[in-house]
């Protein structure tokens, strides 16, 4: 590549120890503006206690995670508190749908939007005209990133009541609802039918593009990972054991032992 | 008639007491899952408090209803504050721990807290001056309801509403019920947790010292001790109508209150308490969520 992109993560010699077990070993990994980068592996690789470090959930035990704001100074992201890395401009989905079901779709992407806004506590319950303003402001840019996903006919639901395809486009609403540059999605096709991934494949790259957040993804669906991404790391027993485009990861026999098994010698 | 709806009136005002601790039972409830057992104290130190502030006030000639409201006003900041330090020196601490942990921690609260206003203050009943005036208006139907009555189911009518339009309408009341649902995943869309934890426990305790001026300006006096059984009773209403639930306790407060108002009205004062507790044994063996509670499903 010709032109030097922009690192916004750096991830250096990542350990997370839990007692005795190493469930994430040296791991360094770097996502640049612009990218759509991917993290694989098999089962139980260590690739979403990977994102839980980034994303402040679990303080790792060795390693450096730092953020590169554009125009701003770096920030170290480790032993913060979730809420502070979300501030910082790093937003993260589930595995598993953890919406707020209780609430409606736009509530949920509305409490995203929070964080973004001055007004503190007092200021929130004694309703001042700004608060007000701010208030509206909320409300309508929430509405055009359900537009976005495609949900802006749901606005009023409970989110409970979305189909499930639905239901994880509401949540990487919310989570750029944040403001984030960097977003990480933890397999976001999971469970999805060949058209809502096809769809969710289409909204990725849009968001990549349109929007101009890079984006960290695990995913089990190596359609979607070899479609849209570039680079790709791939994990294994908690170790980085490769890292390239598409093309080099099908190509590398380590991958391909990872995978399906080492080759045996009749 | 007559009698059915002034035990219907009584009743109401008494479970409108009821509801409004519970609203702080439950509140916490739903949020860290703990039962405040000290939250019946906050209860007796806003009393104290007012009946100090009273006291000063009456020293320097202020008139009835100013000072209801100057007592009002202090008792609330002071309790705030009390809830606000509770939680943050006995609960957050055990944040993580084991749930039977806080749980302790907050018994011994309430023990320290008791004997703390017991040493503080006296073992002996003090009389509470009766802040709240006769209204003129209130004669033809004061064999029904008293104007003490209508003043406490009027404030607490606009603390309900109050509270129902911070929760609904608010930018915090939205992180609330985010952090209520899912406490990690409101801190990963930058809600900050711990701010709303100890806000819960502010407005929790906010709403307990309206509870306890009211009752003591209405019974007329003050002891260490009123917070225990009134922290019971409201514990009671909370579980009835199904704790974390926030309409919930308003219902079962309510409940409570009629309950144990046609008790005493229609059987016996002496068996009102009884009912009270005879309902809450019932309603943990017929329908343990209670009445608007969901059943908690457990993920396997």
């Amino acid at each position: 590549m010709a032109e030097k992109k922009h690192k916004l993560l750096e991830v250096k010699g990542l350990t997370m120890d839990f007692g005795g077990l190493r469930a994430v070993d040296s791991v360094s990994l770097e996502v640049h503006e612009g990218e759509i980068a991917a993290l694989i592996g098999p089962n139980g690789a260590g690739k979403t206690t990977f994102f839980n470090c980034v994303t402040g959930i679990y303080n790792p035990t060795k390693g450096d995670i730092l953020l590169h704001p554009k125009g701003l100074e770096t920030r170290r992201l480790n032993g913060l508190k979730p809420n502070k890395v979300t501030e910082m401009g790093l937003a993260r989905t589930f595995q598993n749908i953890r919406l707020f079901s209780d609430m409606t779709v736009l509530e949920n992407v509305m409490i995203g939007r929070h964080c973004r806004t001055k007004s503190g506590i007092f200021r929130s319950i004694v309703r001042g005209k700004a608060v007000l303003e701010e208030e509206q402001f909320i409300v309508e840019s929430s509405y055009q990133l359900l537009e976005k996903v495609g949900l802006e006919d749901f606005a009023n639901e409970f989110s409970k009541n979305l189909p499930y395809g639905a239901q994880r486009r509401l949540e990487i609403a919310r989570a750029m609802a944040t403001d984030p540059f960097l977003l990480l999605l933890d397999e976001p096709a999971a469970g999805m039918n060949p058209q809502e991934t096809s769809d969710l494949d289409q909204l990725i790259c849009k968001i990549s593009t349109e929007e101009q957040i890079a984006i960290l993804l695990i995913e089990h669906d190596m359609k979607l990972v070899m479609n849209i991404s570039n680079p790709i790391y791939v994990m294994e027993y908690g170790k980085k054991i490769a890292e390239g485009s598409p093309q080099e990861i099908k190509d590398n026999p380590k991958v391909i032992e990872a995978y399906l098994g080492e080759e045996v010698d009749a | 008639m007559e009698y059915f709806l002034e035990l219907f009136l009584g009743g109401t005002t008494r479970g409108s007491i009821y509801a409004l601790i519970a609203l702080g039972y439950t509140m916490v409830y739903g949020i860290i899952q703990l039962i405040n057992f000290a939250h019946g104290e906050i209860y007796m130190i806003g009393a104290f408090v007012a009946l100090i502030v009273a006291g000063v006030c009456t020293i320097y000639g202020l008139s009835g209803v100013s000072i209801l409201i100057l007592a009002g006003v202090i008792a609330v900041i002071y309790a705030s504050a009390y809830g606000y330090t509770l939680e943050k020196i006995a609960y957050r601490p055990l944040r993580g721990a084991p749930r039977l942990s806080p749980l302790i921690s907050a018994i011994g609260m309430s023990i320290f807290l008791q004997n703390y206003v017991l040493l503080a203050q006296t073992s002996d009943f003090l009389p509470f001056p009766r802040l709240i005036p006769e209204f003129a208006f209130m004669e033809p139907v004061a064999h029904i309801i008293g104007s003490p009555e209508l003043v406490i189911l009027v404030t607490t009518f606009i603390t309900m509403i109050l509270l129902t339009l911070l929760i609904k309408k608010t930018k915090v009341g939205k992180a609330m019920r985010a952090t209520q649902q899912d406490m990690s995943m409101a801190r990963l869309v930058g809600v900050n947790v711990d701010r709303i934890i100890s806000l819960t426990f502010v407005i929790g305790s906010a709403l307990a010292a309206i509870g306890g001026v009211l009752v003591a300006s209405y019974i007329g006096q003050v002891n260490f001790y009123i917070g225990f059984l009134a922290g019971v009773k409201a514990f009671t209403a909370a579980v009835l109508g199904g704790i974390g639930s926030i309409p919930g306790a308003v219902l079962g407060g309510l409940v409570l209150g009629w309950a144990e108002s046609f008790a005493a009205g229609y059987i016996s004062s002496d068996y009102e308490d009884v009912f009270t507790f005879g309902l809450l044994v019932l309603i943990l063996i017929l329908r343990p969520s209670g009445i608007l509670g969901k059943a908690r499903k457990q993920k396997v």
